[in-house]
């Protein structure tokens, strides 16, 4: 019998995964994007288990427009690590400080 | 038959939509287009009007009280445009949309020189639109609405030639007194608001009952009644646009704007507005007899002392401004003693006849080419017939001759403060008897200095040909004055005929019957009107009484005074002045009233400023100003070294903050 | 123990290893299939949960698009991977502590044990999750679905506007132009008088 405790559980795991991504891949910026991807799934899990055990359709609605922005984020995302890597021929983020105080 | 939405905002939008026209495309349309679509549009809602009018008063349609749109609404309050059409709105919209008229087709011979043509016809177009949503307002917000949109009308025409330092200095003065009235007005809508808990006139009337029993206790021990308290706020508002004293002095001065305007605006339509209101909070009015006493004493002194400064004034136009002060102050009388239809009667036939006298006088000015000083005038009736003759009628019809439409009214309103048992209705009795006298003087006195007597300017052929107005000499014409145009004098003769003829027909039910039916509420016990009524047999009888009552022969004092001391014996007027040096000083300086105020308020309002700026701004608030200034330097260069610039660092900034947060819900409690 | 419970197991194993994996691989390459791979688990897990449309919807748009998307840009970009991964040991502790912290006050929040106890209710979508799905966003959510396509039209157009590269000194044809010609700026017909030959000298 799969409980309600198991996706939430899942999905925190999944969540703290991506966090821990952050901080250990804190150079790279596609392993960053991708850490970010990681969250938005881990809270979609989160969504789509509540809909099912409340049996409330506007939690999948939801997951479905997140679906949608990620996937534009994503887009605009990798066009702006393109042009960043045409323009410096680097993604590492500790040599883009261009905004430091 | 009923009233329709449709005609309703056609009225009021027309005019509207003339003025956007000859506001915004002046220059397209240039100067005929500019007059053109503003005089159609106020036309179109003057027929309509009067339509209304006729289906209300023969058609039998009933009062219509609609919203037709919701501005806004926040919590319990919402506030709406909407439209409260009987048969007072009626009258007043069939005045208003009249006089617009003749004032707008009048100002096309007045202004042709004028290089602000379209500007001006732009002005006067929007005004008639907030005239109307004025009258036809049937909530207190639509009201402050149109009651602030003709203010703001009346500061743009009053200085209209915003060249003149004079022009400036008037409507700044006017829109500062306005401010005064205003603050009044707008308190007592709150109080209205706040007590009754509605902004619409029929829910706030519906619930004037419970002002019985509700004060307002501002200083201990001296509780006041809510009705008292809503009235006179309300009528402070009204003293400030219908220039009561003390508020009046805006009034005189605001004649520094061109001549149509003082006619619309400031004598037949804008400045009755107060009137207009309190006549339409008449069921608010009635519950407070010291309110109703308050306005009878302030219209009463109106009444009497600014009539008296009209005695020595010389501008032509000045003495007519001081007479329209005059006779507000006799409608605020007849608002004191109840008589409110006799308020709004009055309203009506004196509309008619000042703004004849206005216009009158604008045509005269003309003819001197811009003189406006009565000194340099006189014997100009064989030079301009048709304006002599309206001048005429106009005056009688103000200074109440028997059978004129200034009678009809004047005569009511001074006969109800007569039955009335008011406090303060005895002092008010004796101003407006003495002010019949005084408005006859003066009245008499303009008409012989302007058009009888010997001539005192002298025409110089070919002085003044560059015809710059400003530097002549005073009383020295280019050329001899002749009648004006058609368009001036058109509308002279078209308001001739109201002045004339009016009170007949409109006597009767207006004043003791009950055309006004339910649109205005005078309690049992003080309804002077309905006891004048009782002895009321017809115009006709009421003409032929008049000339055995006491007003009449007062008023032909006036004009025999008048008569011997400008007309018989010219010099008896110096001989006058320097027996009564001390009183002429009196009125020539006005009670010396603008000079207080300009001592007390002006003066005394930079000195506080002054105070205020070295005391309180430069010393506290620019010290804390400067101060945090430097303090939030300091803070920024210290915390400039976090802004690392590093997307990491605030990405381990975001992700402890979200630790923390989630900390503190485990540990302090769940949510 | 249910094969349901079974399958959840298995594929909550491989969804936990394969996010692992995108955050330590070295190989940007084999981050990004990792990544897939988790996609294609959780979907399964969202079969599971009977939610059949957005478990397709995330095969078909995120690992049919989205990673696709990641691929290309990670093959494309000649990426030094070493400069990256610099600090990764040194940091490695603390982000472990991190998401531990963050794991266990979680957990500690939510109450896992108290939602353990909700037992799964029949499932509201009857028999088909595409329908019930729809009938709620084509009525309810109809303003924020086209809100939704608007802010997908943003995102490609401002994908290609940022990537868009106008290269100089490249000689190419511009049609409009081409058809936008006037004649008149081309060929001037010019009148003159016919010449005429110089009689020669007798």
């Amino acid at each position: 019998m799969i409980t309600l405790s198991h996706y939430i559980v899942l999905g925190t795991i999944l969540f703290c995964l991506s966090v821990a991504g952050v901080f250990i891949n804190r150079k790279n910026v596609i392993v960053l994007l991708m850490a970010i991807e990681l969250m938005l799934l881990a809270v979609n899990v989160n969504f789509v288990a509540f809909s099912r055990f409340l049996g409330d359709a506007s939690g999948q609605v939801f997951v479905f427009f997140i679906l949608t922005v990620a996937a534009a984020e994503s887009a605009i995302g990798l066009a702006i690590l393109t042009l960043l890597f045409r323009n410096r021929s680097t993604i590492n983020v500790a040599e883009i400080d261009s905004m430091k105080g | 038959m009923t009233l329709s939405q449709g005609i309703l905002l056609t009225i009021v939008l027309a005019p509207l939509a003339g003025s956007l026209l000859a506001g915004l495309f002046g220059r397209q349309i240039g100067r005929a287009g500019a007059h053109t679509v503003t005089i159609l549009g106020v036309a179109l809602s003057c027929a309509l009007s009067c339509y209304v009018l006729y289906q209300l008063v023969w058609g039998g349609a009933p009062t219509y009280d609609q919203n037709v749109y919701t501005w806004f609404e926040v919590g319990q309050l919402s506030a709406h445009v909407g439209f409260l059409v009987d048969r007072l709105t009626a009258m007043m919209m069939v005045v208003v949309t009249f006089v617009s008229l003749m004032v707008h087709v009048y100002t096309i011979g007045y202004m042709a020189d004028d290089d602000g043509y379209q500007r001006f016809f732009s002005y006067i177009a929007l005004f008639t639109f907030s005239m109307l949503m004025l009258v036809m307002s049937n909530n207190f917000l639509q009201l402050f609405f149109g009651w602030e949109a003709v203010g703001l009308v009346s500061y743009l025409l009053i200085g209209f030639w915003y060249k003149r330092p004079s022009a400036i200095y008037a409507n700044l003065k006017a829109f500062l007194v306005n401010r005064v009235g205003d603050f009044g007005f707008i308190l007592g809508i709150a109080a209205v608001l706040y007590w009754l808990g509605s902004l619409d006139y029929a829910q706030a009337f519906q619930q004037a009952g419970r002002l019985e029993d509700l004060t307002l206790t501002l200083v201990p021990g001296h509780p006041w009644h809510a009705a008292t308290v809503i009235g006179v706020l309300l009528f402070i508002g009204a003293m400030g646009k219908s220039a009561q004293v003390p508020l009046h002095v805006w009034l005189p001065d605001s004649m520094e704007g061109p001549t149509p305007i003082s006619a619309l605006i400031h004598a037949a339509t804008m400045v009755t507005a107060g009137i207009f209101m309190v006549a339409r909070m008449s069921p608010l009015y009635e519950l407070s007899e010291t309110a109703l006493s308050f306005v009878l004493v302030i219209g009463a002194t109106t009444a009497l002392f600014t009539g008296l400064i009209g005695i020595v004034q010389n501008d032509i136009k000045r003495v007519v401004a001081y007479s329209t002060l005059s006779q507000l102050g006799y409608m605020t009388v007849a608002l004191g003693v109840s008589a409110y239809s006799g308020a709004v009667y009055h309203l009506m036939t004196h509309a008619f006849f000042k703004a004849l006298l206005f216009l009158g006088a604008g045509s005269v000015i003309i003819a001197m080419h811009h003189e406006q000083d009565m000194r340099y005038m006189g014997g100009l009736r064989k030079y301009m017939p048709v304006t002599y003759i309206t001048m005429w009628i106009g005056s009688l019809a103000l200074a109440g001759m028997p059978g004129f439409a200034g009678f009809f009214s004047k005569d009511a309103i001074i006969e109800a403060v007569g039955a009335s048992q008011r406090a303060g209705s005895g002092y008010a009795y004796f101003c407006v008897m003495a002010g019949v006298f005084v408005t006859a003087l003066y009245s008499f006195r303009l008409l012989y200095l302007t058009f009888h007597g010997k001539e005192r300017f002298t025409v110089k052929a070919g002085h003044g040909a560059h015809h710059d107005d400003h530097h002549h000499e005073p009383g020295v014409l280019a050329h001899p004055p002749h009648e004006s145009p058609w368009v001036v004098t058109l509308p002279l003769v078209m308001l001739a005929i109201p002045s004339l003829l009016i009170g007949w027909p409109t006597i009767g039910p207006m004043l003791f019957g009950d055309y006004f039916g339910r649109s205005i509420v005078v309690g049992e016990a003080h309804d002077v009107l309905g006891e004048l009524g009782a002895e009321f047999h017809g115009p006709l009888a009421m003409v032929l009484h008049g000339f055995t009552q006491w007003p009449f022969w007062i008023a032909f004092a006036g004009f025999a005074v008048a008569t011997y001391v400008y007309l018989i014996d010219p010099a008896a007027a110096d001989r006058v002045r320097r027996a009564l040096k001390p009183v002429h000083e009196l009125l020539s300086h006005k009670y010396w009233i603008d000079e207080l105020y300009y001592a007390v308020f002006a003066k005394g309002g930079v000195r506080l400023g002054r105070a205020f700026w070295r005391g309180g701004d430069a010393a506290v608030i620019d010290g804390a100003i400067d101060g945090s200034a430097a303090l939030v330097a300091r803070a920024a260069a210290t915390l400039r070294g976090l802004q690392s610039g590093f997307l990491y660092h605030y990405a381990f900034a975001m992700i402890f903050g979200l630790v923390l947060l989630l900390a503190g819900f485990w540990l302090f409690g769940h949510v | 123990m249910t094969f349901q419970l079974l399958c959840f197991y298995a594929f909550a194993a491989v969804t936990t290893l394969a996010a692992l994996g995108v955050i330590t691989l070295r190989n940007s390459v084999h981050a990004v299939l990792c990544l897939v791979l988790t996609f294609f688990s959780t979907a399964a897990i969202w079969l599971l949960a009977e939610a059949e449309f957005l478990a397709v919807a995330l095969v078909v748009v995120y690992v049919g698009a989205v990673m696709v998307l990641f691929l290309f840009v990670v093959m494309m970009l000649d990426i030094k991977q070493e400069p990256l991964r610099e600090g990764f040991i040194r940091y490695l502790p603390v982000g472990i502590a991190v998401a531990a912290v963050m794991l266990a006050e979680m957990l500690a929040l939510i109450g896992v044990r108290a939602m353990a106890q909700v037992p799964a209710p029949a499932n509201p979508a009857g028999d088909s999750n595409i329908a019930w799905l729809g009938e709620t966003l084509f009525t309810r959510f109809l303003l924020p679905f086209e809100i939704a396509a608007l802010i997908l039209t943003v995102g490609i157009i401002a994908a290609v506007a940022l990537t868009l590269r106008r290269r100089e000194g490249v000689r190419h044809q511009d049609p409009a132009r081409q058809v936008a010609v006037d004649p008149r700026t081309r060929v001037r017909v010019v009148k003159m008088a016919a010449e005429r030959g110089q009689e020669p000298a007798a």
